[in-house]
C-alpha cells in the first residue's frame, strides 16, 4: 500500500531513468534466460518419450509432443498420493510456523520479560546452523517420541527449523505497528489474541506472506530429512517420490520430467501470489 | 517446542559424540571420550570432504554475491518489464533441489548431453566429457548448480537494499563529475554494508552445509573425491550406522562454523566504524 508506493516512487534512479537502458535490458534478459532455461528444458523434455531422452535424442523443442509422461507420472509410483502428503505436510507446517512465530514475535515486540534480548539472540544464533546439522539427534529424538515414519514428525521438524527466521522477520514488522492502533482496538473490547490476529497480522501482511512462502517452499522441497525419517511408501513426500523415478540402472526420464513440472507448479503459484508483498517484506524486516 | 526440537538436539549431538553409539535397543553404548574426535584427525576422507566444503564456500559465495549485486544494480531503476525479469531471476531459488539436481545431471550427462553438444559447437569436434564421473568436472557442476540456484536470493536482498541508497547524494556526485566507479566505492557500497554482511554470513552458513546436489548428483564419488562434510557425515550415520562418528563430525563442524560467523560479523562491524 503506502509502503510499496514509497518503495517504487524513487524517480531519480541510481543511474538516471534512461541511462544505458538498452545495455541494461540486454543484461537483464541474459540473467532471466539463464535462470529459466533449465526449467524450460524440463518442460520441453516432459513432452518427449523416455527412450529419446535416455539416449540424448530429445531436442530443445519437442517435434512430436506426447502427453503420456504426465499420465504415467501421475498413476505410477502413487505419485498422486505423495503429492497429497506433501500438500498436507506443507500446509500444516505453514499453519504451525505462523501460529508459533507470530505469538513469539508478538511477545518479543510488545512485552518486557527477563532475559528477553538474550533469548532473542539465542534464536538468531541458531540461524548459524545449517538445517541438516541436527539430523542425527533429531532422528533419535523422533525415534524416542515414536514419530519416526510419520508425517506429524516431519511437520514438527519443518516448522521448528523455520521458526528463528520467521520470528526475526515478524518482530521487526510487529514493532512497526503503532501502539495507538492497538489501544483503540482494545478499548473496543478486543483481547490480546484478537489484537494479534485481527490487527497486527493483517497490518504486517508483507512479512506474514514472506514467512508463509518460505515455510511452504522449505517443506515442499525438503528431501534429506524426509528421506531419513520416512520409511513406509504410504508416507513418502513428493521429493522422495520424484527421486524414485531415477534408478541406478534404468531411469524413467519422461515421467520424472513430467512429475517435476507437476511438482513445480504449486511453488510457482505460491511464489507469484505472495510476490507482490514479499519484496517489501524483506526490505522492511530489518535486513537492510 | 523449539527447545525440544532444536536446542535439545544440539546438546544430544555432543553427548552422542563421546560414545560409540548403537541404535539398536538394548545394545550398550560404551563411553569413548574424545576418541571419535581424534579419529577425525587421521581420517583421509575427512580431509577431502573438508577441503571440498571449504572450496565450495570460497568459490560459490563470492560469485553469487557479485552476480546478485550486479543483477540488482541493473534492475534497480525503471526498465521495461522490470517486475517480470525480477520474478524470473528469483525463480531458481524456489525450485526443488531434487528436481534441479537431476536436470543438471542430465544436462551434464556423458556422451551427447546438452553441455557436451553445446561445447562441441565451439570446439569444432565432438566433445565427450563425462562430467560427473571425474573429480574436477564433477565439482564444477556442483558449484555451477549452487551458483545458479543461489544468485536470485542475494539478488532480491540487494535489490531491496539498493532502494535505500541515498539517491540525492549519488545524483549530486554525478553532477560534480565523480566517476561511476568512485560513486560505487564511496557512496553506494558503504550504504549497502549491513545487507552485504547479512548476505555474506547467511551464504557462508548455507554453502558450508552443502549437501543435496552432491548427494544426488555424484553421491561423493568417484572414490570419495567430491565428498563434502555433510554427505560424508550422512553416509557414516545412515549407511554405516556410525552415529557417534557422524555426530562428532557435525559437532566439530558446528563449533567451527559458529565461531567463524561470530568472527566474520565482528570484523565486518569493526570496518564500519
Amino acid at each position: 500500500m503506502s509502503r510499496s508506493a514509497a518503495a517504487t516512487a524513487v524517480p531519480p534512479g541510481l543511474f538516471g531513468i534512461r541511462r544505458r537502458s538498452k545495455t541494461r535490458l540486454v543484461i537483464a534478459l541474459i540473467f532471466a534466460a539463464v535462470s529459466v532455461l533449465p526449467l524450460l528444458y524440463m518442460v520441453s523434455l516432459s513432452f518427449q518419450p523416455t527412450g529419446d531422452i535416455a539416449i540424448n535424442e530429445a531436442g530443445m523443442i519437442p517435434t512430436h509432443p506426447v502427453v503420456g509422461n504426465y499420465i504415467s507420472a501421475w498413476t505410477e509410483n502413487s505419485f498422486g498420493h505423495y503429492f497429497f502428503n506433501s500438500l498436507v505436510v506443507s500446509l500444516a507446517a505453514v499453519a504451525l510456523t505462523l501460529a508459533f512465530s507470530s505469538l513469539a514475535a508478538f511477545a518479543f515486540a510488545r512485552y518486557k520479560f527477563p532475559l528477553k534480548e538474550v533469548i532473542f539472540y539465542l534464536f538468531l544464533a541458531s540461524l548459524a546452523v545449517p538445517s541438516l546439522e541436527l539430523i542425527i539427534p533429531q532422528f533419535l529424538l523422533m525415534d524416542r517420541l515414536r514419530l519416526l515414519d510419520s508425517l506429524t514428525g516431519l511437520v514438527l521438524i519443518y516448522s521448528t527449523s523455520n521458526l528463528p527466521f520467521s520470528i526475526f522477520l515478524l518482530r521487526g514488522f510487529f514493532e512497526g505497528v503503532p501502539r495507538e492502533y492497538e489501544e483503540s482496538f482494545r478499548l473496543d473490547g478486543a483481547g490480546t489474541l484478537r489484537v494479534l490476529t485481527r490487527l497486527i497480522m493483517p497490518l504486517s501482511l508483507p512479512a506474514v506472506s514472506a514467512v508463509a512462502m518460505f515455510t511452504f517452499n522449505f517443506a515442499w522441497d525438503e528431501y534429506p530429512i524426509a528421506l531419513t525419517l520416512i520409511n513406509s511408501p504410504s508416507h513418502r513426500t513428493l521429493p522422495i517420490g520424484l527421486a524414485l523415478f531415477i534408478g541406478a540402472h534404468t531411469t524413467a526420464w519422461g515421467p520424472f520430467m513430467a512429475g517435476s513440472v507437476i511438482a513445480t507448479v504449486p511453488l510457482v503459484i505460491v511464489y507469484f501470489v505472495s510476490q507482490r508483498w514479499f519484496r517489501s517484506g524483506i526490505s522492511l524486516g530489518g535486513i537492510r | 517446542m523449539y527447545a525440544a526440537f532444536t536446542v535439545y538436539p544440539i546438546f544430544r549431538q555432543f553427548d552422542i559424540s563421546f560414545f560409540t553409539w548403537h541404535i539398536f535397543p538394548g545394545a550398550t553404548s560404551p563411553f569413548v571420550g574424545w576418541s571419535n574426535y581424534s579419529f577425525i584427525l587421521h581420517d583421509p576422507v575427512i580431509r577431502t570432504a573438508a577441503f571440498n566444503s571449504l572450496l565450495y564456500v570460497v568459490i560459490t559465495v563470492p560469485v553469487q554475491m557479485a552476480l546478485g549485486l550486479f543483477a540488482a544494480a541493473i534492475l534497480t531503476d525503471r526498465l521495461p518489464g522490470a517486475t517480470f525479469w525480477r520474478a524470473l531471476i528469483f525463480i531458481p531459488v524456489i525450485t526443488s533441489w531434487v528436481i534441479v539436481s537431476y536436470i543438471f545431471a542430465y544436462i551434464f550427462s556423458a556422451g551427447d548431453g546438452l553441455a557436451n553438444s553445446f561445447l562441441s559447437l565451439f570446439a569444432g569436434h565432438a566433445v565427450r566429457i563425462d562430467w560427473l564421473a571425474q573429480t574436477w568436472t564433477g565439482n564444477a557442476v556442483i558449484w555451477l548448480l549452487g551458483i545458479w540456484k543461489g544468485v536470485g536470493w542475494s539478488f532480491i536482498i540487494f535489490l531491496a537494499a539498493l532502494d535505500g541508497v541515498p539517491r540525492e547524494i549519488v545524483e549530486a556526485g554525478r553532477v560534480d563529475g565523480a566517476s561511476e566507479r568512485r560513486l560505487w566505492r564511496t557512496v553506494i557500497i558503504p550504504s549497502l554494508r549491513s545487507s552485504i554482511v547479512f548476505v555474506l554470513v547467511l551464504l557462508v552458513i548455507g554453502a558450508a552445509g552443502v549437501f543435496q546436489q552432491v548427494y544426488l548428483m555424484t553421491a561423493g564419488g568417484p572414490y570419495n573425491s567430491t565428498q563434502v562434510l555433510f554427505t560424508y557425515a550422512y553416509q557414516q550415520a545412515f549407511q554405516f550406522l556410525n552415529f557417534s562418528y557422524a555426530a562428532s563430525i557435525a559437532s566439530l563442524f558446528a563449533v567451527v562454523l559458529f565461531s567463524f560467523s561470530v568472527v566474520e560479523i565482528q570484523v565486518l562491524r569493526r570496518h564500519e566504524n
